[in-house]
């Protein structure tokens, strides 16, 4: 593993999350039935910072949940790393309402379907749109975002890490190259 | 922490970490069973045999709810229904289980080790749910869940463990899990109920019910066995309660004005515990029950998830 790029400092984060906190309330007109649900664990930091930013722009208050999707995932017996089961926190009824999902990479969309899997055994939002920090291609499910920080066109052998604040102390997104060495 | 285990067997063989991870896991299952759908998708397409071959009802209950809430389909066999009468052995049995492509056996039996002895027989898992005295790791898992929800830690609590010490599996899975998480343990009861070298495993003995409440942050309330007296060893019913039961005057002479009352079911009102006792604010029963579902939840999806299981 080599780290290659930094393609995102904490100044470039900043202002890109500006922009689709406005993105999203001009879409949806203001913040009436809007909610919004970070996926563990990038995404919900993401989505906590969208709410405290909603909330600078509008003075409203927007519920804000997580989402923990391992029970959901089709790839539980794919995996060699064991995943660990956490909390959802979804103390808010979604039906009736536009949730703003949020993630920090978008790849093959497969955490995103089991994510909208999720989302439906909680209730019937009118709508779901989906809001990622990068995507990256190489889709092989049929998902697209609404909302994009940026779109970082990788190849199979690179890989994207984005660390932040609050779980990595530092917020940065880089490209990291993977070992061509057999594994 | 990884867990690596295709079987539950009993507590004695957990390690702390191992113990602690069951906790944590169980405690976002937690979450599932309050939602409107109570359903996630987890263990879709396994299939959970409950084999029971001694009569339960909440226990293969809250296992099969737990299989359920998971997305597995249950099956359930009860020995008096089925081949065992014909006189088939537990091996034979549970490799037929496995040759109809289950994934976990749930086991209930009245001889102490049979899981043990199927486990080394069958290479799908094998989940205790009660052998003979010996253990019953789920029941201990969620007295030990429920204590830590309720303060927050384990460590230096006082638990009281009243009764049937000596025919009692929950006790002594109780004992392994909370003195290996750093709990003090005291059993209480009549000394023909407390078995020999019991102090063998860190607990402290006491006869009198007043001492063993007085320190105590929670008291777990055994029901007497009455079944389980081959011997004429039991108190008569109003002699017991008089001397051990849990009653308002005896929880009001403990030092912690908060203490729990927790029992694993089926309650014997005005035998181990008076009636207004179980109903009061300081019981936990019936929380037990709903944490009793996370935790099998938990421990059927981390032996399924294991990379030693089928």
């Amino acid at each position: 593993m080599k780290e290659k790029t930094k393609i995102l400092d904490k100044e470039n984060i900043s202002r890109i999350l500006t922009r689709m906190a406005h993105e999203i309330l001009e879409k949806n007109k203001g913040t009436g039935e809007l909610c919004i649900i970070g996926i563990r664990t990038h995404g919900a930091f993401l989505a906590s910072r969208l709410g405290t930013r909603i909330k600078v722009i509008e003075n409203k208050e927007v519920p804000v949940g997580v989402l923990d999707i391992t029970l959901y995932r089709d790839d539980l017996t794919l995996i060699s790393s064991q995943p660990v089961v956490h909390k959802t926190e979804i103390d808010f009824d979604i039906t009736g309402r536009h949730v703003i999902l949020v993630d920090d990479v978008l790849c093959t969309g497969r955490t995103v379907r089991a994510a909208l899997d999720a989302l439906i055994d909680f209730g019937r939002p009118t709508t779901i749109q989906l809001a990622v920090l990068i995507d990256r291609g190489h889709r092989e499910l049929p998902i697209r975002p609404d909302y994009v920080g940026k779109n970082i066109p990788t190849s199979q052998q690179e890989t994207i890490e984005v660390r932040m604040e609050e779980s990595e102390g530092i917020d940065e997104v880089v490209i990291i190259e993977k070992s061509r060495l057999p594994l | 922490m990884k867990w690596t285990r295709k079987d539950l067997l009993g507590l004695e063989y957990l390690s702390k970490e191992e113990l602690e991870f069951i906790i944590e896991t169980a405690d976002s299952f937690k979450e599932v069973s309050t939602r409107e759908i109570k359903k996630v998708p987890a263990l879709r397409g396994k299939t959970v045999v409950n084999l029971f071959y001694e009569p339960s009802t909440r226990t293969r209950v809250s296992f099969e709810v737990a299989a359920k809430r998971l997305s597995a389909d249950v099956i359930n066999i009860a020995a008096e229904t089925s081949s065992v009468k014909k006189g088939e052995t537990l091996i034979d049995t549970g490799k037929n289980i496995q040759a109809l492509k289950a994934d976990i056996i749930v086991l209930r039996n009245s001889f102490s080790g049979s899981p043990f002895l199927l486990s080394r027989h069958v290479d799908i898992s094998v989940i205790n749910a009660g052998d003979g005295w010996h253990e019953h790791p789920t029941q201990a898992l969620l007295d030990i869940f429920t204590l830590k929800e309720k303060f927050g830690r384990i460590e230096g609590l006082n638990v009281s463990i009243v009764g049937d010490i000596a025919h009692s599996r929950v006790a002594r899975s109780n004992i392994w899990g909370l003195t290996k998480l750093g709990a003090k343990v005291t059993v209480c009861a009549p000394p023909m109920l407390i078995p020999y070298a019991i102090e063998e495993m860190g607990v402290r003995i006491t006869h009198d019910i007043d001492e063993a409440l007085y320190e105590a942050d929670a008291v777990n309330v055994l029901r007497m066995q009455f079944e389980r007296d081959q011997q004429n060893a039991f108190p008569e019913h109003i002699d017991y309660f008089k001397q051990y039961g849990i009653t308002r005057e005896r929880l009001d002479k403990a030092k912690n004005k908060n203490l729990i009352v927790m029992h694993p079911g089926p309650i014997n009102r005005g035998i181990e515990l008076a009636s207004d006792v179980a109903d009061s604010p300081q019981s936990v029963i019936l929380e037990q029950v709903t944490n009793g579902i996370a935790v099998r939840m938990a421990v059927l999806f981390l032996v399924s998830q294991s990379e030693n299981s089928q």
